[in-house]
Parts: C-alpha cells; structure tokens; sequence
C-alpha cells in the first residue's frame, strides 16, 4: 500500500498546524463562523444533532494495522469508544469536542492520516473497489490512480470553493464494486483495441434528491491524460455549475441542462487548449505504482486440505466461507469480509476493541492491510486459505462473524436521526428490526444477494436509490414515513429503483420488506436473484401482495 | 478599500471610473462600459487601462483585451464563489501577463489557492480587513508549504520536489 514519502508527511503536518491556527483564529472571532465553516469541512469537522462529526479520511479504503489501531485509540481517548465506517469508505467519530480536534488531527498525521476534503463543497475521498488488486477479474490495479487523483485532488487552489461536494471513484474492473456510474466521476480502468491501458470515464452521476446515472464521456482515455483531463471536466463545472441553488449546483444537474454532448464539448476544448504541464511524469507514476506492487505472497497449493475439513467439520464456519469469502488472483489466498452487520448491530459501527482485534488479524493474517468497503464491511485482502479458519475464530471473539455478506442482513444505513441534523426520519433502528426478521441463516442464504440500502431523508447518504431494495425515511407532518423503491442497482448495470408507490410508517416497514421478499420467494424462476426476478416481473407483481394488507 | 500583495499593503492608484465617466491617470472600467467606449479607448496605454469584471464572464468576451489592459479585476460576491479561481488561472492559460486583482471578501486562509491561480493582489472589504489584520494576511502569505498541483504559481510543488530528491 501507498506510504508517505517526506513531501507527503510534510503536506500533512503544515495542513494540521494550519487547521489549529484556524480553530484559535475561529475562537478569537477572527473568523466568524461562516467563513470557519467551510474551512473545517475541509478538515471533515461538521456540526451534528447532538455534537461535532469528524470525518477521518482513509484514501480509497485502505489502512495498516496500525492506522487501524490508531483510530481505535482516538475513539477511546476523544469520543466514546466506537466509531462508523462510511459508505465513503471512510470514518467517522461521533462525538468529539471542538477544542480535541486539532489534536485528534496530530494524533491522525503521526500514522500518516487525516480528515482532508472528507466533507465540504471540494473534492472528496476517492473511492474503488475493495478487492482492488487481489480480484482475479480485474484488468489492472486501480489503487495507484486514485493515489494520484488524491495527490492531485489535495488542496488544489482551484477546486477548493467548487459549487458542491464532488465524488470520484475508480474501478479496475469491468465488474463495477465501486459504483462508478452515481459518482460525479467515474473512472473505468480499460483496454483499447490495441492493447493499451487507459480509462473509460463517465461524469454526472450521484444520488442525492436528484438521483442520475453517469454518462460516458469519454470511451478510452490514455493513462497521461487523466489529471489534464480531470482538471477540464473540474474546470469547466467550476466555471458553468449553478451557484444560484445548492440542490442544482452539482455536476450531474450541468451534465443534464446543457447536455453531456455540449459539457463534452466544452470539456475536450479546454483539455485540447491544455499544454500538459498538469500530467505527472513518469517517473512519478512509476514510484507510486511501486508501492501498490504485490506484496511478498507465500506459494501455496491452490487448495488447503486444513480449510475443506473445517469447512466439512464446523457448519458456522461454513456458512462464513460460502459468504464471507472471495476469490484471489495468487493460488492459495483468499480476501476475506469482515461483516459490520451483526443481526441487531449499527451497520458500519466498530468498537476500539473490534478495530483493535481487526488489526491484530490483518497484521498477522492479511499482509496488514484493510480495506473498508462502501458496503460498510471491512475486507481482508490477502488471507491464506490455510489461515482462514484461525481469522474465522478470532474474529468470533468480538462478535465479528457474521456471515452475511451480500445477503438481506448485510444492510446499509446512513446515521440517520440518531445522529445527523439533515435527517427526517431513524435509518439505524430500521435496519436493525429488518435484520431480526431475517435472522435465520438458512432464510438469507435461501433468499441469495439482495442488498438493502436505507436513507435518513432526502441526501440519499445511504444510496438507497440503488438498493435493490431502497428505504428512503421521510417526514409526514411529523411521522416518520418510509417510502420504499426496489429495482435499484449500483454495478455495471446501474440503475435508479422504482417506486412501489406510498410510504409505510415503522411499524410497517419491515412488515413491507417481508412482503417484498415473500413475493420474489415465490415467484422466482430457478437460479434467479431478486434483482433479475423483479427486472423480469416488473412492479406490479411486487405491489400487489405490498399494498394487500393495506 | 485595503489593497495587498505579497509585499504587503499597498496603494492602490486606480480610480474604478463610472460608465461614461472622464477617464483617471488609470482607469478600472466595467467590461460593458469598456465595450460601449469602443473607439474612444484605442489610443490609452494599457498601463492606464483595467477591466473589472464579475466571476461569470465569458472568456471569450475577455479574448480582446487581455494585451490592452494591465489590471483586470474580478469580483468574488462571496468567498466560498470559488468560480474566480478558475477564471483566472484560465486567463493566465490564454497568456494575459497583467496584474490580476481578487475584489471582494475573500479570506486571509485562501491566499496561497489566489496567489497559485494567478492573482497577484487582493481588495477586501474594510470590516473584513479589521477582522482579519495584516499580521493574518502576512502568516498566509509566508505560509511555506509544498502543493501538489503542477502547472500552478507560486509554491514549488512537490512531484518537482521529488524529481529533485531523485537526482540528488
Ligand atoms: S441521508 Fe440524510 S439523514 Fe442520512 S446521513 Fe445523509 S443527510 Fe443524514
């Protein structure tokens, strides 16, 4: 994994040493609390229901053991123990005081992290795949581009006051676990028909209240051009993005008022009148490729024996494997996910004891590294097959193993009213009375992959558009209302859920999904997901038995 | 209003002239007006000649003058309108070599990014310069630090850096 060099540590110290200045200078009123706002947004500070947030960022997912155990320890020493990981593949600590945050921010640059553009109107933490580099389908490793989009994206002078948050992620495979297609900017690692390595880029995508897929852009770029080309596309939104309304000023509402022909065109016109100073040389994007080189694997047998009789001899285990277990490009290795889903768990919530645990497993089992999903899970990269039921047990210890990975119990949640200010509705609770009505293991693994996504309100933080079932918690003068969508997609074949039609109170709304989930039982053809049976069926087989009690 | 660059306060000797108005020694005219006087403008030196204009320009527009003038002015309505930053560094893309001044309320904290995209001074508002005194202004302004950004102004950026590190 990438590690600072001396620039990059000295990057982040004068970033913290500037980020106290400006906390002292806020407190003496040199600066009124309008003009700190935005200033610690870009240190991810933001002012919650009951207290500060802290957003720390943790570049495309993946940390040490180390860093791991460091966010344990802020979590104890500034905030009460626990901390929840993002579908930003970040995290976030709850509690923390104004007058600590400077120095969470020391404690943070002393393990090479920080809270950098976590929130605020600039460009965000890349995100990608969380099997980047050990997946077998993957064309390339997408880590070392985002490690140069993070550098570049750091501070840069121009994008720092952008009329709205921008989200980029980067997939190396044609499989898309990174959601590429709802971020403003996609970057798809692909071929051309020569042979050559470059990217396939989509802008304008998001969720939000405005939900849209990305378009392409850009069938085949050539690798050097991505920064000069990402500073058009930036350039061109900062210049024409609408400034007059924050809910319209993002990129995807230019895309979709000019049109992606006309955004392309001015787009390209801007990067053919660049004079490619912006592109980085390639003894640069050597040195970092070199970090992201595979790490030192043992050879092993593409089978361990020690893994099949486990697997025959304990059916928990087992049931983990089948799940909770992916495949690897080097024989013998598995990634392997660590469910933050526990039935009756916070989705994406971790205690500093698990997080302590998570990094003892990955330093001894998994090369130390991590890798935080935006499914709020936690993958172990590099796993040996032989080791697997050691991690397995270990993990059982705190609680870490669920075995539900992609199934109807490996939920996504925003914090919802338990915590955020923006929410009109609790997304927390709701995901945690759906998990008990799906408990048995038996039942989630019979009814396969289906992801629930639910959201809060409106900002769409807990992506439930693309849900196969999606749970959006509004405010109904003064009830909470859950409106429910389903169809919803993420991957290569993106799509926006539909809606079934009215709301359902919390009472109702696990009674709902019930429904939802009987009806696919039912009515599925052999070998068929929920996504593919609802796609066959269409609404309103699903609506009939959803409204019958009604 | 307070005027500074990197060597601090300093005078400001242009006049912003009123549409239709006499010219000064040095005029900062509004781009319309400019337009309007057409003709009249064609003798005046661009060191007496400035346009002040809003962060929504077209850059086109901006094409013709960008060797007659050696001040061009834009106005930042709000701090966080951070579109000035990129109409700046994209006149000094089209070659423009005059000074660049940010007008309005931005902030001591951002002026290493004005400074990079290419300005070279800022015109703040009076009650945004008691608040935040020349001595913040001057700790920005000497704030070292490495950026990442190649092809900007001003701070050494670090891919050079490490270019350097790799031959020494
Ligand atoms: S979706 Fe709404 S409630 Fe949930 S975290 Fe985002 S802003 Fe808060």
């Amino acid at each position: 994994m990438y590690r600072y060099d001396e620039f990059d540590a000295a990057f982040v110290e004068a970033r913290a040493a500037e980020f106290r200045g400006q906390v002292a200078r806020r407190l003496s009123g040199a600066l009124t609390e309008e003009e700190f706002r935005p200033l610690r947004l870009m240190n991810g500070l933001y002012l919650q229901l009951h207290a500060y947030m802290l957003r720390v960022a943790i570049p495309y997912g993946v940390l040490n053991g180390g860093q791991m155990r460091a966010l344990a320890e802020i979590s104890e020493r500034y905030d009460r123990g626990y901390g929840h990981f993002t579908t930003r593949q970040n995290i976030q600590f709850n509690w923390p005081k104004l007058r600590d945050a400077p120095d969470i921010i020391d404690d943070l640059a002393k393990v090479g992290m920080h809270a950098i553009q976590t929130s605020g109107n600039c460009i965000r933490n890349t995100t990608t795949d969380p099997f980047a580099g050990v997946a077998p389908d993957e064309i390339e490793d997408p880590r070392p581009t985002c490690e140069l989009i993070r550098q570049w994206s750091s501070l840069h002078p121009e994008f720092t006051f952008l009329g709205r948050k921008f989200k980029i992620a980067v997939t190396g495979a044609e499989a898309d676990r990174a959601a590429i297609r709802v971020h403003d900017i996609g970057v798809q690692l692909v071929r051309n028909a020569a042979g050559e390595p470059g990217y396939r880029l989509f802008v304008g995508g998001g969720l939000g209240r405005t939900p849209m897929i990305g378009k392409v852009i850009r069938d085949f770029l050539p690798k050097a051009d991505l920064l000069p080309y990402l500073e058009a596309c930036l350039r061109i939104y900062n210049l024409f993005g609408r400034r007059d309304n924050k809910y319209k000023a993002r990129i995807k509402i230019l895309v979709h008022e000019v049109g992606i022909e006309e955004y392309a065109r001015l787009v390209e016109e801007e990067f053919a009148a660049m004079d490619g100073t912006a592109a980085p040389d390639a003894a640069e994007v050597a040195r970092i490729e070199a970090y992201f080189a595979p790490p030192a694997y043992r050879e092993r047998p593409a089978t361990s024996a020690l893994f099949e009789r486990m697997k025959r001899e304990d059916a928990g285990f087992a049931a983990w494997a089948r799940r909770n277990v992916h495949p690897h490009r080097v024989p013998g290795y598995a990634a392997a996910t660590i469910s933050l889903k526990p039935i009756g768990g916070a989705p994406g919530d971790a205690t500093a004891e698990q997080m302590r645990m998570m990094a003892e497993v990955a330093e001894r089992w998994s090369l130390d590294e991590l890798c935080v999903t935006h499914e709020q899970n936690i993958v172990l990269p590099h796993v040996a097959l032989d080791d697997l039921y050691a991690v397995w047990t270990r993990l059982r210890a705190q609680g870490l193993d669920a075995a539900n990975r992609g199934l109807v119990t490996d939920i996504i949640a925003c914090p919802g009213l338990d915590y955020c200010a923006l929410a009109t509705a609790r997304s927390i609770p709701v995901a945690q009375m759906i998990a008990e009505r799906f408990t048995d293991q038996a039942l989630q693994e019979k009814i396969g992959p289906l992801s629930i996504k639910i959201s809060g309100c409106i900002n769409a933080c807990g992506h439930h558009h693309v849900g196969h079932i999606g749970i959006l918690g509004l405010d109904k003068a003064g009830v909470e209302s859950y409106q429910i969508t389903i169809g919803g997609d993420a991957t290569e074949t993106a799509a926006l859920g539909d809606r079934t039609g009215p709301g359902f109170s919390y009472e109702e709304v696990t009674g709902a999904i019930g429904a939802l989930v009987e009806t696919y039982l039912e009515r599925r053809e052999a070998g068929e997901t929920f996504l593919q049976c609802y796609r066959r069926l269409g609404m309103d087989a699903f609506k009939e038995r959803l409204y019958a009690a009604a | 209003m307070p005027l500074r660059d990197d060597t601090g306060p300093i005078p400001d000797d242009w006049t912003r002239v009123e549409p239709g108005a006499p010219l000064a020694r040095r005029s900062l005219l509004a781009l319309e007006d400019a337009e309007a006087r057409g003709e009249a403008l064609e003798g005046v030196a661009p060191e007496a000649l400035g346009l002040a204009i809003p962060n929504d320009t077209e850059r086109a527009r901006l094409a013709p003058w960008l060797s007659r003038v050696s001040l061009i002015a834009v106005a930042f309505p709000a701090f966080n309108d951070g579109r000035g930053f990129s109409l700046a560094r994209a006149l000094r893309a089209k070659g423009y070599a005059g000074r660049l001044r940010a007008a309005g309320p931005v902030i001591a904290d951002q002026y290493a990014y004005l400074r990079e995209c290419g300005f070279d001074e800022v015109e703040i508002p009076e009650a945004l310069a008691a608040r935040q005194p020349e001595a913040q202004w001057a700790a920005a302004a000497k704030r070292v630090g490495l950026a990442y950004q190649q092809g900007y102004d001003g701070r050494r950026n670090i891919l050079a850096a490490r270019a350097e590190a790799r031959e020494r």
